[in-house]
Parts: structure tokens; sequence; C-alpha cells
């Protein structure tokens, strides 16, 4: 299974060009979708079946259709790159090496959503990316699919590419318009949603690199031939970042439905599992969904074998299952200390909130707190109860989906790796190399 | 008066000045103070590094915003310091993937190198050591980001070959937007 509709071209010597890009059948899609009507674009994309690539995995064409039409406000297509989520870095793959794709899939879609100035809200870290994409939109805008009166159709559109400045919490996206606006990216109750009220309270989309991108390949072919690829309601191809202990860590684009266990072990993919060491855990999508052991990944609770799919990585909800999320999966060997990991997460997820919900707020540091108290060597039984207690009230409980993303992480170690919890309040001496930990904890 | 200490009073140079003059068109008549994050980039490339009080209150003036919005901006976004740093800040990645790969040796490593700790800047004013949040790069970790640069698959003997090369050829302090960028600009 190595159906490639984005990268197919990744490898052509100078594709991250005008001239080579255009050449290899770029910029097509636009010049189909410029003639036809912008809802009839729509409708392609919900025959598609296209979901969100960012993590959430919600339907893109009816995303796309809540877009409020009888206002006089303009309308924006906002793409989200500031690609934060640890083990996620497959958009930075996608812009730094095929810009002129992200900049077709946007061309097309600000076209369906009657949007005349787009903007791609790269993270700031990504400078040197940043640069790139306005290299390649001042090539589009030299060839004439950008700008004025776009192939003579009439269309104006101008794309500008945004820096972020360091922060995980504006790839949510009311936080990433708070932030486009210039302001600290703290996020936006909902309602209203962005499609109604975004950016500068008009009505606004905001979709992922790869998500975009995908509009390419699905003008091209159409909705339905894409919806043919795939396994039932995850359709198409998912770019998965793969790191940690593998062989061969990088971003592969696969076809939603491949078996887990041909992804981690394939010389196609990721190459088995470094060293000759045993697969412990794997975090399949981005730091904030439930890590799961090796057998659960490998295989579904009902003996079933575990597809790299939005439903197969969820069969068993959160007790036995995880999600596909952002694509970013960690595979961790068995010397993998799963307690010291998720200490790491949780300080992550207690940097990067933004301090407006009390029960994140708080709940992230305290967590963190206790984290490092088992791994300092003074930990109780009750503490990893309290863990538990605190995980289990942050979630739901805060404006946007961070509070979540502390929380699953703390919940899905605990469920499945209590024994590591309990052998290290047990048996201190088994904690290894904590010095870093004292160094660098946050006051 | 000339003031009498070492600071000097800031003004972005002409070519900085035509960036952000480009960028500020971008956005709707009114919302310029949408241009925040980019000019404070470029403040922190132009002005050593780092955001002093008055460098946020000239940006302020750039964008005829109040001071204010411009520090509780600056205050919240990890890649701006708002403390003098050394010509090159080295930020190691310090999250999951990059820590699962080694990441604390060579924070432990140039910790011992330089002799300071993390957050500090060594006494000749070369280097200041950061650890940052996941930059994106977990498939070559471990990471280091050296201005505009990603150094991947860090080890001892590549973080001493950057810092040589550090020592070598860096005189002026270096930045995420990249001084050569502000000179060729695409406008």
């Amino acid at each position: 299974m190595s159906k490639k509709v984005l990268l197919n071209n990744i490898s052509v010597p100078g594709i991250e060009t005008y001239d080579v890009y255009r050449a290899n059948g770029g910029y097509k899609s636009v010049e189909k979708a410029l003639k036809m009507k912008p809802d009839d674009i729509v409708e392609e994309i919900k025959k598609s079946g296209l979901r969100g690539r960012g993590g959430a995995g919600f339907p893109t064409g009816m995303k796309w259709s809540f877009i409020d039409k009888k206002t006089s406000n303009p309308h924006y297509l906002v793409c989200n790159a500031d690609e934060s989520e640890p083990g996620t870095f497959k958009d930075r793959y996608l812009m730094q090496n095929l810009p002129h794709l992200l900049i077709e899939g946007m061309i097309v879609s600000s076209f369906a959503l009657d949007a005349h100035t787009s903007y791609i809200y790269i993270r700031g870290e990504l400078l040197y990316v940043y640069h790139i994409l306005e290299k390649a939109i001042a090539e589009a805008y030299k060839a004439g699919w950008l700008g004025k009166n776009i192939m003579g159709t009439g269309y104006d559109l101008d794309l500008y590419v945004h820096p972020g400045g360091g922060a995980y919490i504006c790839g949510e996206e009311t936080g990433l318009i708070e932030s486009l606006e210039g302001k600290r990216g703290n996020p936006r109750m909902k309602p209203p949603f962005p499609a109604i009220q975004g950016l500068w309270m008009c009505p606004t989309v905001v979709n992922n690199v790869e998500t975009l991108a995908a509009v390419v390949p699905i003008m091209n072919m159409g909705g339905e031939e894409y919806a043919k690829i795939g396994v039932g309601k995850s359709t198409g191809t998912k770019l998965i970042s793969a790191c940690g202990h593998i062989n061969k860590p990088g971003v592969y684009e696969i076809e939603l439905g491949l078996p887990v266990e041909e992804f981690i072990y394939s010389e196609e993919y990721c190459g088995g599992i470094k060293n000759g060491k045993k697969l412990k855990a794997v975090v399949a999508g981005g730091s904030s969904v439930p890590i799961l052991p090796a057998e659960l990944i490998i295989t579904t609770a009902k003996g079933e074998k575990r597809l790299m799919s939005y439903e197969s990585l969820a069969d068993g909800g959160f007790a036995t299952g995880t999600m596909l999320g952002s694509g970013g999966f960690i595979a961790m060997d068995e010397t993998t200390s799963v307690v010291k990991n998720l200490w790491n997460f949780t300080r992550f997820y207690h940097h990067e909130s933004c301090g407006q919900c009390s029960p994140c707020r708080e709940g992230t540091g305290w967590m963190e707190k206790v984290l490092h108290k088992i791994l300092d060597g003074h930990g109780t039984m009750a503490d990893i109860d309290l863990l538990w207690d605190i995980q289990g009230k942050i979630e739901g409980r805060t404006i946007c989906p961070l509070g979540d993303a502390a929380a699953w992480p703390v919940a899905a170690a605990i469920r499945h790796f209590r024994k590591e919890f309990e052998e290290y309040v047990q048996n201190p001496k088994s904690i290894k190399n904590v010095s870093y930990l004292s160094d660098l904890v946050e006051a | 008066m000339q003031p009498t200490d070492t600071h000097i009073l800031p003004k972005f140079s002409e070519e900085a000045l035509a960036v952000i003059s480009r960028i500020i068109k971008r956005y709707p008549e009114g919302k310029q103070k949408s241009a925040i994050l980019p000019v404070l980039h470029l403040a922190q490339a132009e002005f050593g590094g780092w955001l002093s009080p008055e460098t946020m209150d000239y940006v302020a003036t750039i964008l005829n915003i109040l001071p204010v919005e411009v520090y509780e901006v600056a205050s919240f976004y990890s890649m701006f310091n708002l403390t003098p740093v050394g010509k090159c800040v080295i930020e190691v990645c310090r999250t999951g993937p990059c820590w699962l790969l080694g990441a604390e040796d060579i924070v432990n490593y140039l910790q011992d190198k330089l002799g300071i700790k993390v957050g500090e800047t060594t006494a000749d004013g070369m280097f200041t050591l950061k650890t940052v949040e996941c930059l994106a790069a977990c498939g070559t970790a471990p990471v280091i980001q050296l201005g505009e640069m990603y150094l991947e698959n860090m080890d001892t003997k590549k973080v001493d070959k950057m810092l040589n090369d550090c020592r070598t050829n860096i005189k002026e302090p270096i930045s995420h937007w990249s001084k050569k960028h502000i000179k060729k600009d695409p406008a």
C-alpha cells in the first residue's frame, strides 16, 4: 500500500520552484476549479470524505459549508501551519519541499470559500520556511495564479504568510486567530464559531496545511475517486511523521487503513525498533493522544488488527484505544520510562497553558509537580490517585482542548502502566537519571 | 544630552523599515496591530537579539498602538527575549521525542562545556543556553535551533563543531529572522 497523492513528486529535483512544479502538473487544479461554481467545489470536498488533518478529523466539506454567506463582511481562509504538537513534523516537511502544493490548495480553497485574502500562519520557529513560502508566493504572483483577475476569470486573491512567536496554543484555531490579530494567543469561547465570527470578527475558515494540500488531488481526480482511497470513513492518504525508537524516522504518506504492525515493522516505513529492542508503547497521533502499550497498538481489544485509520485507532474508546490525531507517531522501546516521558509531556502542557482557565493553568502545574515528586523518589500511592483525580477535573472544563490534551496522556499512562508508577513509589532506587529533572524543573 | 549607558536608542535600518511597510499592507486598514509578531522578530534581529523596553516602545510607535499592547504580546511568546542574550542563543529542544533520543545529554554537555546553566549567558557574551519546546523536527532528534537554522541529529561531536563554528564566524548577534532576508526582501 504505497498510494501517494501528496508526496508523489517530492523527489523531483527542483520541485520547490515554480517552473518544475508547473511542469509536473502543478496548478492544474486551479485551472479546473476556477471554471466551477464555488458551491460545487465544496460538494466535491464533501464527496471526498476529507477530514481535517491537523488532529481533530472534522469533515472539511462540512466545515466549509458553515461559513456565513449572508454577511457583507469579507471571508478569510487561514492556513494553520503552527505545527507544534510533539511528535508532529509533517507540515514542515510538506511546506519546505512542496511550497507550491500548499499555495495551489489554498487558491482552490479560497475560491470555494469566496475569500479574497488568505493567510498562512506559520510557527515563528520556522522562519526559514516562512522565507521559502514567501519566495514561492512571489513566483505564483508573477505567474498570474495570485493577485487581480486570476487567469482572466475576474477572481482576485491575495495570499500572505504570517509568522507566530512561539506558542503551542496558537495551533488552536481561535488562539491562532487572536494571534493573527496581534494579540496574546488566548483561545476564544465558542460559539460564535470562526465560520461566523473569526478573524477581525469576519467569517473565517482555519484549515491545517495537509488538509489544504489534499484539496489539490481531490480536485484533480474528483471527490468520488479520492474517497475510494483509504478505508470506510477514513478516506484518502495521511502524512505520518514517525519518530522515537525506530530505525527509519521520517514523514510517510500512507493510505489510511494500513495495519499499524506493517507501518512499524516493514522496511517501507519505520523499519522496526532501533537496536533490536522490543516495542514498549506508542503515542500514535501526537503527544495529546492516549499512549497505548505495544500489544494494544498492534491488535485491538477485540483481537482485530489495528489499522492506521480514524476509526480503528479509536476502537475501544479511551479504555483500550487512542486517536489518529495529527499523525505524530512516537514509538518507545522497552527501556523507556513511561512515567518520566509523561512528566516531560506534562511539563510541556504546563509551559504551554495560556493561563485563562484555572483547571488547566493550575492543574497542569500540579500534575507536573506530583510527577516530579514521584520521579524524585518521594512519591506515595496516594499521589497516583491524586494524578488521576486532577486529570479528571481538567478534562472538559476548559475553553479550548489544551486541557483535554494535557489530561488524556496522564489518564492513559496510569490506565495502562500503573504498575510502573507503583514500582517507582515502592522502590525509588529503580528510578534512574533524575539530575536533569531537578535542574530544569520549572518554578 | 547623550545617553550615558551603552544602550543604543533603537532605529530600524532602511531595509527593515521597507520590510515592515510591506508587511503592514497585508492587513486591512486599521488592523496594523496584526503586524506585531513579524515586527518584533525584525526588532530582535536588528537590536541585539532581545527586546528592551525602549525597543518595545519604539515598535509601539511604528504600529501606532499602546506600549502595553506590545509588552503583553512580547511576554506571551517564547521566542522573544526580554533580557539581554549572547551573540548566539542555543535553543535545545527538550520535549518528548528529542528527550527520548538524548536531548538531556546534549543539555548536560552544553552546560559543562560552556560552564553555564540553562537560561544563562557565558561571561564573554558569546553564548546563551536555552531549552525550548517541540520544534517540529522529531524525526531528526535531538534538535538545536541556532538563529534560523535547525541543527538536526545532534550529538556531542556536532555540538563541539557548532561551538567552534560560532566562535570563528559569528561577530554580530544572530537571530531567528536572519539579516540576509532583511537585506534581500522579495519586494
